[in-house]
């Protein structure tokens, strides 16, 4: 999406000198110069913020940098990670088989609709800090906790967004598909999920993020492993770049895994998007 | 032009000799308590373009969704080719007023549709749908997507998907509604050149009486709620002339007239 192939773009510059191609090339990749220039603005305050300085406990961007490719470097995000994934991707792998599959279901049958949304329309209300306590007492400090922790987060609004995309399906589809004789199997594969599948994703990105407070919010309140240990120990001998920088990497991490499922839906479900 | 009044003889409903591709018999609708369409007896000549017409909220759409068996009627039943409907079947194919088309498939894929549905294989109905796309103008536009073309162009596959099933009776639900007038007209013309080639026979529902007069063989008009048989008219244009000089025709130009003179009454 960042790599817009134009052919017919550029047709209306008029061709000549190397100026008029190097402003042509800048213009194709225009939205992207836009986001880096975005980003750089915002480490630029930072750095300023960080000079001032707002707070001794507040790093400036180049110290925290420079934190970011030591701790990259000598291996500790790469142990963190290890560790804070596991969690995360059962978590998620989980939330999102039962989260589609339940919303389907839901999506189809008011029977399952009646049974299972009040749950889930509380569960997502809840604030779920709050339960993380709960967790701890019945399953302990382990993985398994932890784990739960991610679902609990990112099973309701899953569930929630398959059930309401596959509600309203457009119905003019399903009718063609029941005139042209599909039955409903095929109504289902071929018509109501692909019609579906952009608010699935949008249930599936928001799930993910939530599965990331999940875990982090785990790391913080169970047991300090991980992301949430480097955090919490950077924090406590005041290694404040370091401890930004733990921050920073998991916002990083959440970005773009965030993007790598957007690039994913855009490939595999709705190939017209890619065009326009 | 030829008038034939329903209420002077039921017979006239039912033409004699003709090839009946569609019986429509003693069919009511109710929507709760609002009586949408009341004991509708209605025959449909193989082979040719029949129009439903009325007023908004005549029920003309309700009788056509009957007809394709995507709605069911309160009592009477349908015949098409003397087999009672009991939902959509494969001697049926609609168009949609709103297209209906999968916006994440190719025109390609959906023309072929229908037949995917029915389980043929790729390269087989790959290659029947080329020959209708190509058959209602739109070769060279296989690989676009519905959001790619203009709303003509996305009736034209419609239309085409609709023809790849190679049913008897086609169902048009104001396929030129969402269609801008210029290229409406050029959509009627061509659209009479398919009904001429393709030998189906065509049930179309309308709002616009010229679009009526000008492409029906046999036009319905139902009176406001609840719907019933007003008027069966027969233009009698000769199609052999070319579409502007049919424009102009006088015979054209009085049926328009007689038509609106006959609605007038039911438009607030």
């Amino acid at each position: 999406m960042a790599v817009p192939a134009h052919v017919n773009g550029p047709s209306r510059t008029v061709p000549g000198t190397e100026a008029s191609s190097f402003w042509r090339k800048l213009s194709e990749h225009r939205s992207a110069l836009w986001r880096i220039a975005s980003i750089g603005l915002f480490f630029l305050i930072w750095e300023i913020a960080g000079r001032i300085p707002i707070s001794f406990a507040f790093p400036t961007f180049l110290e925290t940098l420079r934190a970011f490719v030591t701790m990259t470097l000598d291996g500790s995000f790469v142990a963190a990670y290890a560790e804070t994934l596991q969690p995360l991707v059962i978590g998620i792998a989980i939330s999102t088989v039962i989260g589609i599959a339940l919303g389907i279901v839901m999506g189809l049958s008011r029977f399952a609709e009646w049974l299972a949304a009040p749950v889930f329309i509380v569960l997502q209300a809840a604030p779920m800090a709050a339960l993380i306590p709960l967790i701890t007492f019945v399953y302990g400090i382990g993985l398994l906790a932890k784990t739960l922790a991610v679902i609990m987060l990112a099973l309701p609004v899953i569930v929630l967004n398959g059930y309401k995309a596959v509600r309203n399906a457009n119905p003019s589809l399903v009718a063609m598909c029941y005139s042209f004789q599909g039955n409903l199997w095929q109504r289902i594969t071929k018509i109501i999920i692909p019609d579906a599948s952009p608010v699935i994703f949008a249930g599936l990105r928001l799930g993910l993020a939530a599965g990331f407070i999940g875990v982090i919010l785990a790391e913080l309140l169970i047991t300090p492993t991980g992301i949430g240990d480097l955090i919490t120990y950077h924090r406590s001998v005041a290694n404040y770049a370091e401890m930004y920088a733990a921050v920073v990497s998991i916002i990083l991490v959440s970005t773009l895994t965030l993007a790598a499922l957007e690039a994913f839906e855009l490939r595999v479900l709705r190939p017209e998007k890619r065009r326009s | 032009m030829r008038n034939i009044t329903a209420h002077a003889a039921s017979a006239a409903a039912h033409p004699a000799g003709a090839d009946v591709a569609v019986e429509v018999r003693g069919v009511c609708k109710m929507y709760s308590e609002v009586e949408a369409l009341r004991s509708i007896d209605l025959d449909f000549p193989a082979g040719k373009l029949t129009t439903l017409l009325g007023p908004s909220g005549c029920g003309k759409t309700t009788l056509l969704k009957i007809i394709a068996g995507l709605i069911p009627a309160t009592s009477g039943e349908i015949r098409v080719n003397g087999k009672t409907v009991t939902g959509p079947g494969p001697e049926r194919a609609f168009v949609f007023q709103d297209f209906a088309l999968m916006p994440w498939a190719t025109v390609m894929r959906n023309v072929a549709f229908g037949l995917e549905l029915k389980g043929m294989g790729k390269d087989e109905r790959q290659s029947i749908a080329a020959r209708y796309i190509n058959e209602v103008g739109l070769a060279g536009f296989e690989n676009k997507y519905p959001h790619e073309l203009s709303g003509g162009m996305r009736q034209r596959v419609g239309l085409a998907r609709a023809f790849a099933v190679n049913a008897d009776v086609l169902l048009l639900d104001e396929p030129f509604s969402a269609v801008d007038e210029q290229n409406r007209r050029k959509f009627q013309e061509d659209l009479l050149r398919l009904v001429a080639l393709e030998k189906k026979t065509f049930i179309f529902v309308t709002h616009s009486i010229e679009e009526a007069v000008y492409c029906s063989d046999r036009i319905v008009i139902l009176s406001r709620r609840p719907g019933r048989i007003a008027q069966i008219i027969e233009p009698e244009i000769d199609r052999s002339a070319s579409p502007d000089a049919i424009r102009r025709d006088q015979g054209y130009l009085d049926t328009v007239e007689e038509i609106w003179q006959g609605l007038k009454r039911y438009v607030d």
